[in-house]
């Protein structure tokens, strides 16, 4: 059996790749069109999904993918609409499980540009644990993590990424439990590629994904949203004209890492800390390394934004490259047929210890 | 010396030993050179759920039992005629199986005070009396074989571990079995430790010797092949033949196949096998958890695989969700439940029929699933295929009820051509359905099977979006209409329920026509029924008996088969599942007989059960 793949797409993709170099490209030019949708946009007005929508929709041609080779995969919450208003192939799946569903067609289908959507309560709650497995195991995923820190679509519960002491409805005397920081967890699982951007920065949103998209392996893009409901102004700090530029810690490769007033350098012991812009020789601020392939430095910059949004970095964390499990995967498969030939049936039946009968 | 050789057309053996003995080993290689032989067989693996429990005790005995026979045989018996007790704990654990005039063949140089304690026994038993009832053989098994083994490369210890194969040895002799099966697996089994091999090889000839000269045995005995229907044989388990089964409806569907699976007793040998098997192009993924395994496979199914996941119980609870969304978004998917004794952890190795209602109604909202079950081991292979045939077909997700009994259990099986097995190919949607001949319409069904289409993203044209929101007929857009929802229900319920269009009728085995009582049942229990059934004929008794592949949908001759009986006895090793599903079906007082004790049934005691009916 040679058909080993599906439906005469052939893929036998060996060694590590680009994320889009076994992806079948388009031949004619696309735009923003051929990626809406029918379907009617249902989220409340003025939800930051709407800006992430759109930037997605207008992303997408320039990757110059055959449409019918890109999956979006989705679990549950406001967020994972978002499948249904892209005119590619989508599974709007349940609850946590998106992570799975996409890695078992991640991994049949190396052919394919497969992209979670997910959100804080999915992918950090109730599928933590596919979570931290499909980043330490490395399909060529895009996870879009759409971090509100609230339960939107259930109306307004406290979320795994909520600060401590949150008033909700099921937390009227304040939330108790310390908050995920899905960047550190990220990297704390090994992945290759972690990255933050905000929903309301087109230009920066559309640059990481364009970085995701390229990277081969599973990578974690977490996206600032706004909650206008439930959770309004999570974020407007890093919104304000005013404030943005002193908060907002660029993390550009091979940059120094600063924002306009502040700065961060190695202090005593080695340890990553945030000072005063003016305190430091431009020399002496940290330059960004993302493909540093010790974690431990993108950790401790994932750590910055403690305490809550004094000093946030945004931008690409870490891009490391490391093989792809479903090239690895792909990779047995055909070491197998190349060492032992084509499966046969027949053979395989008759294999163990046979007798004669009449 | 010439020693007497009886004839004998039956015969049961049950190996019995501590979990470190190898008794699992022995039983197989007595099986492999039965079924070369060709004798028809039957066996049965009987382990604890520890890997090592304390050597010596009670919860660390295993055993392995054989039936074979000069005839068809359907169970690994009742009551073992042999057993062989490597240690006081396995005596003790067995001789209560053992009629009256068994033959008990006891490694004395296991009875040692020390080990005799650890079971309760004050003195050996073997020196007693009180084992008088049977015929027992006190043979040093460990130490003849450290002595046969002098003057080799090998550790004590390492000569001692070989006195599992001085007793095959001896036991090859007993029954007149082939040897250079086992001389061969053996040269196979340590070619990287030829002193080990040496060393076993001679200790299974050292056995064999012990027969022919001491005088303990006084008789050996032969059992002709049995005639079987002419053809190629192997021997095979039910957990084995269940993975071939999926390579081979991959290969007849020329579908890739990708198993999610996560590891749990005792399905875990599928997973293993297949992931042997690479070359077919199958993908076995081990997740991170039981929802992970069938979710990426839905996911691959989704991508046009084969999707498959194997579990057991306690797994398929977990699963539930995902088959749920598998109905709501009708995708083919095979969800394999090795079942298992429960609730809960229950008892892992030991084997049950109790997950026929979860894998029924075990979803929230209603979602019908079809249901297979196989009935022997090596039906697990047919069954596989059955299954996947319905899964490809209808676009659904279809549980595959085998067990315990059936996964560990073999039985010589008569091998198929590939060319004869069914053919599952598929036609996926290529182009446009809707009328306008642009658009695609994921939830048209076919009128006759009422499928719908399965277009695999990379199919231009046809990019469409599925969930587990309901969704409009025909469409697939996401509806929350009254009638559109309760168009669905019935739909997503006809599609399961037409399969039994699509299915064999229940075949009736009731052989002059004019039975009063028939006998059902499903799943592993066969044998057992089977047996039961031919015993009491040969008492001179009428019985039918019927025996369910597909428990949903039900075979449409059903409710006319039943209905056509004054009784109705199905006996099922749970509560009572199926008879519920009977009951409540077609209104017919199916009598129950029901025993939960994580073992198959014994055939002695369902013809017990027959004739008390008949009685009644
Ligand atoms: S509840 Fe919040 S996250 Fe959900 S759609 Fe409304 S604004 Fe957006």
């Amino acid at each position: 059996m040679s058909d080993i793949t599906t439906n005469g797409h052939i893929a036998h993709p060996v060694g590590v790749g680009t994320g889009l170099a076994l992806i079948p490209r388009a031949t004619e030019k696309q735009s923003l069109k051929d990626f809406k949708s029918d379907q009617e946009v249902r989220w409340c007005p003025g939800c930051g999904d709407y800006a992430i929508l759109a930037a997605v929709q207008s992303f997408l041609p320039e990757l110059g993918l055959k449409r019918e080779n890109i999956v979006f995969v989705s679990g549950i919450g406001c967020s994972s609409r978002f499948p249904y208003y892209l005119n590619t192939y989508g599974f709007h799946s349940i609850h946590g499980r998106a992570p799975a569903i996409a890695t078992g067609l991640a991994a049949s289908r190396p052919d394919l540009s497969v992209w979670v959507i997910t959100g804080d309560g999915d992918a950090l709650s109730i599928g933590g644990n596919h979570l931290i497995h499909a980043l330490r195991r490395n399909v060529n995923l895009n996870i879009l993590l759409f971090n509100n820190r609230i339960y939107g679509l259930t109306k307004g519960q406290y979320s795994p990424t909520s600060e401590v002491g949150k008033i909700t409805k099921s937390t009227p005397m304040g939330s108790l439990d310390k908050p995920f920081n899905p960047i550190s967890l990220a990297l704390g699982a090994e992945a290759g590629f972690v990255a933050r951007t905000l929903d309301s920065d087109r230009k920066h949103l559309q640059s990481v994904l364009r970085e995701a998209a390229a990277h081969r392996g599973t990578s974690l893009v977490e996206i600032y949203q706004n909650c206008n409901i439930f959770n309004d102004g999570a974020f407007d700090a890093l919104k304000d004209p005013g404030l943005r530029d002193d908060i907002t810690l660029r993390l550009e490769h091979g940059q120094p890492i600063a924002s306009a007033s502040k700065a961060v350098r190695r202090g005593a012991g080695g340890r990553i800390e945030v000072v005063d812009r003016a305190s430091v020789p431009e020399g002496e601020i940290l330059v960004h390394d993302a493909h540093d392939p010790d974690p431990s430095a993108a950790f401790a910059l994932s750590r910055l934004d403690e305490p809550a949004f004094e000093h946030v970095p945004i931008g690409i964390f870490r891009s490391v490259d490391r093989p792809a499990y479903d090239t690895l995967m792909s990779k047995q498969v055909h070491e197998a047929v190349s060492d032992q030939g084509a499966g046969d049936l027949d053979q395989l039946l008759r294999g163990g210890d046979t007798w004669r009968v009449g | 010396m010439t020693k007497q050789v009886q004839q004998l057309d039956r015969v049961i053996i049950r190996f019995a030993g501590d979990s470190g003995d190898g008794m699992q080993l022995t039983g197989d290689r007595f099986t492999a050179e039965t079924a070369q032989f060709g004798n028809d067989l039957s066996t049965l693996p009987n382990f604890p759920a520890e890997i090592r429990a304390p050597a010596g005790t009670l919860p660390g005995v295993s055993s392995f039992q054989l039936h074979f026979a000069d005839h068809d045989i359907l169970t690994p018996g009742d009551a073992p005629n042999v057993l062989v007790a490597m240690n006081p704990a396995a005596l003790k654990a067995n001789i209560g199986d053992l009629p009256r005039g068994a033959d008990v063949i006891v490694n004395t140089d296991e009875f040692t005070k020390r080990n005799l304690q650890k079971v309760g026994y004050a003195a050996s038993p073997v020196d007693d009396g009180s084992l008088g009832e049977w015929r027992v053989h006190a043979v040093p098994l460990t130490s003849l074989t450290v002595k046969a083994l002098e003057g080799f490369e090998v550790s004590k210890k390492d000569a001692e571990r070989s006195k599992n194969m001085f007793a095959l040895g001896l036991l090859s002799w007993l029954y007149h079995r082939p040897t250079e099966g086992t001389i061969k697996f053996l040269e196979r089994k340590f070619a990287k430790k030829p002193d080990i091999a040496k060393a076993n090889i001679a200790a299974f000839q050292a056995g064999w010797n012990y027969g022919e000269t001491t005088e303990s045995f006084s008789v050996s005995y032969e059992i002709k092949p049995a005639t079987l229907a002419p053809g190629l044989y192997r021997n095979i388990s039910g957990n084995q033949a269940l993975a071939y089964g999926l390579i081979a409806a991959s290969v007849r569907s020329r579908l890739p196949l990708f198993l999610g699976s996560y590891p749990i007793t005792p399905a875990s040998d599928i997973l293993h096998e297949l992931s042997k098997h690479k070359r077919f192009g199958i993908r076995t993924f081990q997740a991170e958890d039981e929802i992970a395994g069938v979710g990426a496979a839905l996911g691959a199914a989704f991508g046009g695989a084969l999707g498959v996941t194997t579990t057991s119980g306690p797994g398929v609870a977990l699963k539930a969700e995902t088959v749920g969304l598998a109905v709501a978004t009708e995708l083919p998917l095979l969800v394999v439940d090795v079942q298992r004794a429960g609730p809960s952890t229950g008892m892992p190795t030991k084997t049950e029929q109790t997950d026929l209602l979860m894998a029924m109604y075990g979803r929230n909202g209603e979602s019908p699933v079809p249901i297979v079950a196989p009935a022997t081991p090596s039906d697990c292979f047919h069954a596989a295929i059955e299954a996947a045939r319905l899964a490809v077909k209808y676009r659904t997700p279809v549980m595959l009820l085998s067990d315990g009994y059936l996964a560990n259990g073999s039985e010589p099986w008569r091998l198929p051509d590939a060319d004869d097995l069914p053919d599952l190919s598929v036609e996926f949607a290529v182009e446009p359905n809707g009328e306008d001949g642009e658009t695609y319409l994921p939830f048209k069904r076919d009128p006759q099977t009422l499928a719908r289409p399965w277009a695999v993203p990379g199919t231009p044209g046809l990019e469409h979006r599925i969930g587990g929101i309901e969704k409009a007929d025909g469409t697939g857009n996401i509806s929350y209409d009254p009638n559109n929802h309760d168009m669905m229900v019935r739909l997503r319920q006809a599609k399961i329920d037409g399969i039994a269009q699509d299915i064999p009728p229940l075949e009736v085995d009731d052989p002059d026509g004019d039975a009063r009582l028939l006998v059902l049942g499903w799943g592993s229990t066969y044998g057992p029924i089977a047996a039961a059934v031919r015993r009491v004929r040969r008492s001179g008794v009428k019985v039918a008996h019927a025996h369910f592949r597909h428990l949903n949908p039900l075979p449409a001759n059903t409710g006319e088969v039943l209905r056509a009986y004054d009784k109705v006895l199905l006996p099922e090793i749970n509560l009572g599942q199926l008879a519920l599903l009977l009951r409540a079906r077609f209104l017919v007082d199916v009598i129950s007989y029901n025993r939960v004790r994580g073992l198959p049934f014994k055939a002695e005691e369902l013809a017990g059960v027959i004739q008390d009916v008949i009685e009644q």
